[in-house]
């Protein structure tokens, strides 16, 4: 009986591959992805498999591109889906939800899914070594749940990284490698290493089982609103995969009759100072030029994003739109969202709230719509972003007086 | 002999130019074109380049020189 992975399959071409540890196609040189036996999975997913599930991403194991049982990232996913009633009524929603990936496990962030999909993949092809080339989220996911699996770990990053970033990765013990040049220089060399080790390099050779692990942020969207999808969904752009594959995660719960025929808008949100995928939209084109990110929102900063152009694609697909804010923005965004909502995010949270601002002022967004906004990080991994914007405590002497006196309203 | 695969994106001012065939005159390296979409306007390629290392990373740092984009296959590995 064939199992639920048919092979990979060229995103351009179309051609098939065996389900290797391989991301290329050999003939056009386009992105290979996962190609499944919908068939198979219609056998045993159901809404009572999920509903039985364990309470993380694995309860949607069927659309995950793993063969065997999860052995990796076993408490990844399931994160809240708050309805956000505070923030809705400051911005005129009344169906407004945040996906609240702050509080993933064990990282704190939306990489915490795709490393777990990726590291038991990894596993299950025999890797005993992983990699991944970062300057945060990811590489603190790859180092912590290879700890946690007892892997081998080699975290590249560019020299001269933040001291506090760099400790959020030794702390796990991986090999931390430090490159002396630019991300060009980095991303060329890792490029190099991935294709001459046989290491599974998350986001090289093991990049089309990696990338699925988004999908789960759609599975469980839809389930957590009554086995729905969204009217209108806000996802912030990196390498713009998470966008992609939130759309292919909806349209595969319709393909096997979990939903209604997807409707979703897909949003796109990018900072000012490293938009190159949101200017493209906006000025109607499906290619985009690679840009030098200049942002705080440094989570979200890839000049040159390989799903880019697909995620152009898929917003174009749903009828949705991108847009991008300023670091200003930014903070008032993160702000805006833990003082309505009591969610501290990471500044990538503070774009996808800057945007959905924008989009509500715009009329793209209507107050009736049910709307998701994917906050994808914790805000205590980047509180140099906001440090200077947050005030300061009243310091007072340990006196009742001292306490009446120094402080506004404490009568 | 150890073949590398690069995405080539070419400005606006550079797309007249035979730069893949001044490429494999200039230095002893196979050049081979897998996939491509040029505009008047821009343009991107897949290029594989055959050689040795060195006279690959010659060949690369000449594609620069003339004005192209020049990244890994993959785009941007590094990640936030």
């Amino acid at each position: 009986m064939p199992g639920k992975i048919k092979g990979l399959k060229c995103r351009e071409c179309g051609r098939a591959y065996p389900a290797d540890p391989i991301h290329v196609c050999e003939m056009c040189f386009g992105p290979l992805e996962v190609d499944y036996n919908y068939e198979v999975i219609k056998q045993n997913f159901t809404k009572e498999s999920v509903k039985n599930g364990p309470p993380s991403l694995w309860r949607f194991i069927d659309l995950l591109p793993v063969e065997g049982p999860a052995t990796v990232g076993l408490n990844a996913g399931y994160t809240p889906l708050v309805h956000a009633k505070n923030l809705g009524a400051q911005l005129g929603l009344d169906e407004l939800y945040i996906k609240n990936d702050t509080v993933n496990h064990p990282t704190l962030s939306f990489k915490d899914r795709v490393v777990a999909v990726a590291l038991t993949r990894a596993r299950e092809m025999g890797f005993e070594t992983v990699a991944c080339a970062s300057t945060g989220n990811l590489a603190n996911s790859v180092a912590a749940q290879a700890a946690q699996a007892g892997m081998r770990c080699f975290v590249f990053i560019p020299a001269g990284l933040e001291a506090g970033k760099v400790l959020g990765n030794l702390i796990y013990r991986p090999t931390v490698v430090e490159v002396e040049g630019n991300y060009d220089d980095v991303n060329r060399l890792c490029s190099e290493i991935a294709a001459k080790y046989h290491w599974g390099f998350v986001n090289v050779n093991i990049r089309p089982y990696y990338a699925e692990g988004s999908k789960s942020l759609a599975f469980e969207t839809a389930e957590q609103l009554g086995w729905k999808a969204p009217d209108q969904v806000v996802i912030p752009i990196a390498s713009g995969s998470l966008l992609t594959k939130i759309w292919k995660g909806l349209n595969e719960l319709h393909q096997l009759g979990f939903i209604d025929p997807v409707k979703t808008k897909l949003h796109g949100a990018q900072a000012e100072g490293c938009s190159p995928v949101a200017t493209a939209f906006k000025r109607g084109v499906d290619f985009f030029k690679p840009v030098k990110p200049n942002t705080i929102a440094k989570s979200l900063a890839i000049g040159n994003p390989a799903d880019g152009y697909y995620a152009i694609r898929a917003t174009n697909e749903s009828g949705g739109s991108m847009d991008f804010v300023s670091d200003d923005e930014i903070i008032e965004g993160i702000k805006l969202l833990a003082q309505t909502e009591g969610i501290f995010a990471e500044t990538a949270g503070g774009v996808t709230i800057g945007v959905l601002r924008k989009l509500v002022k715009n009329g793209l967004i209507k107050k009736g719509d049910v709307t998701v906004a994917y906050v994808t990080g914790n805000g205590l991994k980047t509180q140099e972003a906001v440090s200077e914007f947050v005030g300061q405590p009243f310091r007072i002497l340990p006196k009742l007086q001292s306490f009446e006196e120094g402080v506004p309203h404490a009568n | 002999m150890p073949s590398l695969k690069y995405r080539l994106g070419f400005p606006e001012e550079q797309i007249p130019r035979p730069i893949v065939y001044e490429i494999g005159k200039e230095y002893p390296v196979v050049t081979n074109i897998r996939g491509a979409n040029v505009t008047e306007t821009t343009g991107w390629m897949n290029l594989e380049l055959t050689g040795e290392i060195v006279d690959i990373e010659r060949a690369v740092e000449g594609l620069k020189q003339k004005g192209v984009q020049v990244d890994p296959i993959e785009l941007d590995v590094i990640d936030g």
